[in-house]
């Protein structure tokens, strides 16, 4: 007995069973640093857009030429879009290469087969259902529940990580004419650099639009238990309903 | 245990921030010595800009060219930003038809010299129909017509210890700067002709830069002088051009 406390492996693994961490530390640590650079896109891009608040389909577009959207802001010239893209780069820069970290370690240590892959028999057609009736009766997740993701949040967060924000950082290039004057296809295929421009702005939107969802419902399940699963890693266990 | 845990965890997080911070003091050296450091690369942005310029610069080199598109797609209008000059001097190079207008060329060359617009007309010219995307977000397609930089540079015979080449305009206080990646890029123009006519007085006349990797407003109109050199400390207020004083970024590849 006393020589197996020794063994560094055992002594982990009994901490794991006993009181389980809700989230891996690489989970937790990327999981604020890309709060804090998200914060910093959506703040910066909203200052770049807003020195022209227009939006395009092709290659080209201007105050001449007919657009796909034009939002009701004011047009703000010489000011915002200066820092905004300054600021922009800082943040696309961290949430970017915290982002391939969390991707890498996320496959190596097969946290996104376990957590993010949804099981068969869930996909099933009345499962899902299930899963939304009780989203939208607003119900607590029960204990048990708690400590896995459910179909609904499996599917979310997969279309977040591995289409959302590749998507955002494919049109952002994209935009970029010395990027695309070494690899064009990244331009063509989307059919042009306002085309480019206009997707960003909607799939930034879908993002802000799933941080909205996401804090509402981390709101729904118990603000306190879940802000410290992400911060701690445990949410105190027996204490997560009350 | 939980000390020796606690032991070796000081140990390994040790070493791996001396590692870390050494790393970073060795990429700092080795980024300036292959001139992947931008002159606004102060502060906490400055971080974002190095990060920006230096993948870029390793990415493009001096050869990937800008898309260039069909005579079909050349914009219908094509929208400008700010006005001519309102000096004299300019209203009267103007009406002689930029007869007496001059681009010096100076700094780090062997021969400075000084070209008349027939000059560089007289010169072999190269014509592209490229996109230009201004900072705001709007963009248009046009035919330029113009002499590439590099044969003039060539004319005045760049130094070696060559690092920027600064152009400035006859607008008071416009003025930007290029490492020698883009000053020697087949694409950049020194521009007098647009759609097939003279460049018309709102998009530069007599000659403006050209330079279709990089964003709308380091394309400088109405050009009269440029200089090469070796650190862009000297010149404006420091930061390689007029942009970053007004807030914008000195490297616009985006």
């Amino acid at each position: 007995m006393a020589e197996s406390a020794y063994v560094p492996g055992l002594a982990i693994r009994s901490s794991h069973s006993l009181d389980s961490p809700r989230h891996s530390a690489v989970v937790r640590i990327t999981h604020w640093i890309n709060t804090v650079s998200f914060v910093g896109l959506v703040v910066s891009g909203v200052a770049i857009l807003l020195a022209h608040p227009r939006l395009y389909w092709g290659e080209t577009g201007s105050l001449e030429t007919p657009s796909v959207l034009d939002l009701p802001l004011p047009f703000m010239l010489g000011g915002p879009s200066g820092w905004g893209r300054y600021l922009h780069f800082l943040s696309a820069w961290v949430c970017v290469l915290t982002g391939l970290f969390y991707v890498i370690s996320g496959l190596l240590t097969q946290h996104f087969r376990r957590s993010f892959l949804p099981a068969k028999t869930d996909l099933a057609r009345d499962s899902i259902s299930r899963v939304v009736l009780r989203h939208l009766r607003l119900q607590r997740p029960r204990e048990e529940e708690s400590l896995t993701y459910n179909v609904l949040q499996r599917l979310t967060y997969s279309l977040v990580v591995f289409v959302l924000f590749p998507l955002m950082i494919w049109t952002g290039l994209a935009m970029s004419p010395a990027i695309v004057s070494v690899f064009p296809a990244l331009v063509t295929i989307l059919g042009g650099q306002q085309t480019a421009r206009t997707i960003h702005f909607f799939v930034a939107g879908s993002l802000v639009l799933f941080l909205l969802v996401h804090v509402g419902m981390v709101c729904l399940a118990g603000f306190k238990n879940r802000m410290r699963a992400m911060i701690m890693g445990h949410s105190a266990a027996g204490k997560e309903h009350l | 245990m939980s000390k020796l845990l606690s032991r070796r965890k000081l140990i390994t997080t040790g070493l791996a921030t001396a590692a870390g911070a050494s790393g970073l003091a060795v990429a700092v050296r080795l980024a300036d010595r292959y001139g992947l450091i931008p002159p606004d690369h102060g502060g906490i942005y400055g971080v974002g800009e190095t990060l920006t310029y230096a993948a870029q610069r390793l990415l493009t080199s001096r050869h990937s060219l800008a898309r260039e598109f069909s005579r079909s797609e050349i914009s219908k209008i094509a929208p400008v930003n700010g006005k001519p000059p309102e000096t004299e001097a300019y209203r009267r190079l103007l009406a002689a038809g930029f007869a007496d207008w001059r681009l010096t060329v100076d700094g780090l060359v062997a021969r400075p010299a000084s070209f008349s617009l027939a000059d560089l007309k007289r010169y072999p010219s190269r014509t592209q129909i490229t996109h230009q995307a201004c900072e705001e977000g709007w963009s248009f397609i046009a035919e330029w017509t113009g002499v590439p930089l590099s044969y003039v540079l060539n004319l005045a015979g760049i130094l070696p210890q060559a690092k920027y080449v600064a152009y400035f305009s006859l607008e008071e206080g416009w003025w930007d700067s290029i490492d020698m990646a883009d000053a020697w890029h087949p694409q950049t123009l020194l521009a007098y002709g647009m759609n097939g006519r003279e460049l018309a007085t709102p998009h530069g006349a007599p000659v403006r830069m050209r330079l279709p990797r990089q964003l709308g407003y380091k394309s400088v109109k109405y050009l009269s002088r440029i200089t090469v050199t070796d650190t862009m400390k000297n010149i404006g207020s420091g930061l390689g051009s007029a942009a970053p004083d007004a807030g914008f970024s000195w490297y616009a590849g985006i």
